[in-house]
């Protein structure tokens, strides 16, 4: 695994989805970045770093049955493309639910959570992780 | 800017080669395509190595001086270039060298893409194979290579209403054309049901939906159009090569159920060829998932978006189809030595130009398309040969 600042450096997006705005545009991206890549040159300077909300819907979904060992995730687990209702899609884990509970469309928003561990006595890594957004009915007592 | 051509091409056995170096591989390719072009060693003017990534594979970089040295070419100190662009890294070599010999640089140029994949766990080679996808934003947060293509799958058959069934035939015909290349990895057919049967890798793909970890090397040498008839009674033109570029992370794209740089590529190509889609008769497309060849044969201008799916199930892609797709078994069956894919690719569509394909053999081939994509399509690259 990398070094501790590798992780850290990234914080700022990962436990609080720390996005920018390009002020020339308007539009939002995540994570940040330098330049917008619709205006250019004009951006430069204009790139303000904004809190998205983390809330949007999920464009794409899938269950993962073979993952990566290094990253020490539990299987399987449900993977998502979510697009933010400032614009941009994102990936990330959908928990607190079923894989059939879920489809294309539903709103989800964003919670921190632990994304994986470097063995029993090393660093844990946090960031974001995606939650339905109305919690399935309660079974009937 | 010059004609080029390809004069000789050489490829070793895909699959688990254990007894095999990366070395011992790279060479044997190369000197097969060298006797194929019937040229020596010290008409070589340079050599360009597609690779992607043999400091984890084999701990092991600077690949280029390292083949051209055991090919015995380290007393002519030849220029030798490796080349990276993930799983496009050998289309992209062979474009570099297309380019040095067009530009009037270099005459005689060997390419060759290699990559020993099985010196690590299958599950090291997961983690190198998730490099190729954004780590920081992707990778971290639990996107596995084919889970990204399980999203890009998911979004087709709920756009395009395309079915599980279509995307295992994808499985299903390129384990049939594998089955008639003896140097495929796998050359067994397989049912539909043996696709959809498989265990799950990441829902809806499972693990027939997915393309080996493979040991191989291919390579090509290249020579201007005008000098070709002295080495070769049948050279193959390079008549377009396109290379484009996208986003890093799927996410950051409108769309993922096209490949934009699968489109662009493919125009540039074509414009510069002065050809059409349908004057295609054979393509070699990048087949590293199932749904990847459905997007592929789409974006690619093949099918209308959202039809290819429809036209694998109906048969239009096999052998005898509209258009061949894949005839050496793709990534899927041939295997999918990733830095020596985009060779493999060109070897074949050569090797069907030639007529030399054997039980594979398109009749009458004379236009052919390589589409070689890395990471989930943020580089492509595609070339157009033409018979001579």
């Amino acid at each position: 695994m990398a070094t501790a600042p590798r992780f850290w450096r990234e914080n700022p997006s990962r436990y609080n989805l720390m996005g920018v705005k390009c002020n020339s545009c308007g539009r939002h991206f995540f994570p940040p970045r330098a330049i917008c890549p619709v205006c250019h040159r004009k951006s430069v300077g204009k790139m303000e770093r904004i809190k998205l909300k983390g809330e949007g819907k999920i464009f794409s979904m899938t269950e993962v049955h073979e993952g990566l060992e290094e990253l020490n995730i539990q299987r399987p687990y449900i993977l998502a493309m979510v697009e933010l209702d400032e614009g941009p899609k994102i990936t990330g884990q959908v928990i607190d639910c079923d894989a059939c509970d879920l489809e294309i469309g539903m709103p989800v928003r964003a919670t921190l959570r632990k994304l994986s561990e470097e063995g029993p006595s090393g660093v844990i890594h946090y960031g974001y992780k995606f939650i339905p957004l109305k919690p399935k009915p309660e079974a009937p007592h | 800017m010059r004609r080029v051509a390809i004069i000789g091409v050489g490829d070793t056995e895909f699959g688990e080669l254990w007894d095999a170096s990366f070395r011992d591989i790279g060479i044997k390719a190369g000197l097969a395509a060298v006797a194929d072009a019937n040229i020596t060693a010290d008409m070589i003017d340079a050599l360009y190595v597609g690779n992607m990534s043999a400091g984890r594979f084999i701990e092991q970089e600077h690949i280029g001086a390292l083949i051209a040295d055991y090919a015995g070419l380290a007393k002519s100190h030849i220029p030798a270039t490796r080349v990276e662009a993930a799983g496009a890294s050998g289309g992209l070599a062979l474009r570099q060298g297309f380019m040095a010999v067009a530009s009037g640089l270099h005459d005689i140029v060997v390419v060759g893409g290699a990559e020993k994949m099985t010196d690590v766990s299958d599950t090291e080679s997961a983690v190198i194979q998730s490099s190729a996808a954004d780590q920081e934003w992707e990778t971290v947060l639990g996107a596995t290579f084919p889970a990204l293509h399980a999203l890009m799958a998911r979004r087709h058959m709920h756009e395009y209403g395309t079915t599980r069934e279509q995307i295992a035939d994808v499985a299903v015909k390129n384990h049939r054309n594998g089955s008639l290349n003896p140097k495929a990895q796998f050359q067994r057919e397989i049912s539909r049901e043996t696709v959809m049967g498989s265990a799950l890798v990441s829902s809806p793909l499972r693990v027939f939906d997915c393309a080996p970890s493979s040991d191989g090397a291919a390579a090509v040498v290249l020579c201007p159009l005008d000098h070709a008839k002295k080495y070769t009674e049948v050279p193959v033109e390079i008549v377009g090569s396109g290379q484009a570029s996208d986003t890093l992370s799927l996410h950051d794209r409108k769309d993922i159920c096209t490949m934009e740089a699968t489109k662009v590529a493919a125009k540039r190509a074509f414009d510069m060829a002065g050809i059409a889609q349908k004057d295609i008769d054979v393509a070699e497309v990048h087949d590293n998932f199932t749904i990847s060849e459905i997007m592929a044969i789409e974006d690619l201008g093949f099918f209308k978006k959202g039809e290819g799916g429809k036209a694998t199930e109906t048969g239009l892609t096999a052998i005898s189809g509209q258009i061949a797709v894949n005839t050496s078994g793709g990534l899927k069956a041939r295997g999918d030595p990733i830095g020596a894919t985009g060779l493999a690719q060109a070897v074949e569509v050569v090797t069907q130009l030639r007529g030399k394909a054997g039980k594979r053999q398109v009749i009458d081939a004379e236009l052919g398309l390589t589409h070689n994509v890395g990471g989930t399509g943020a580089t492509v690259v595609v070339h157009l040969m033409r018979r001579v």
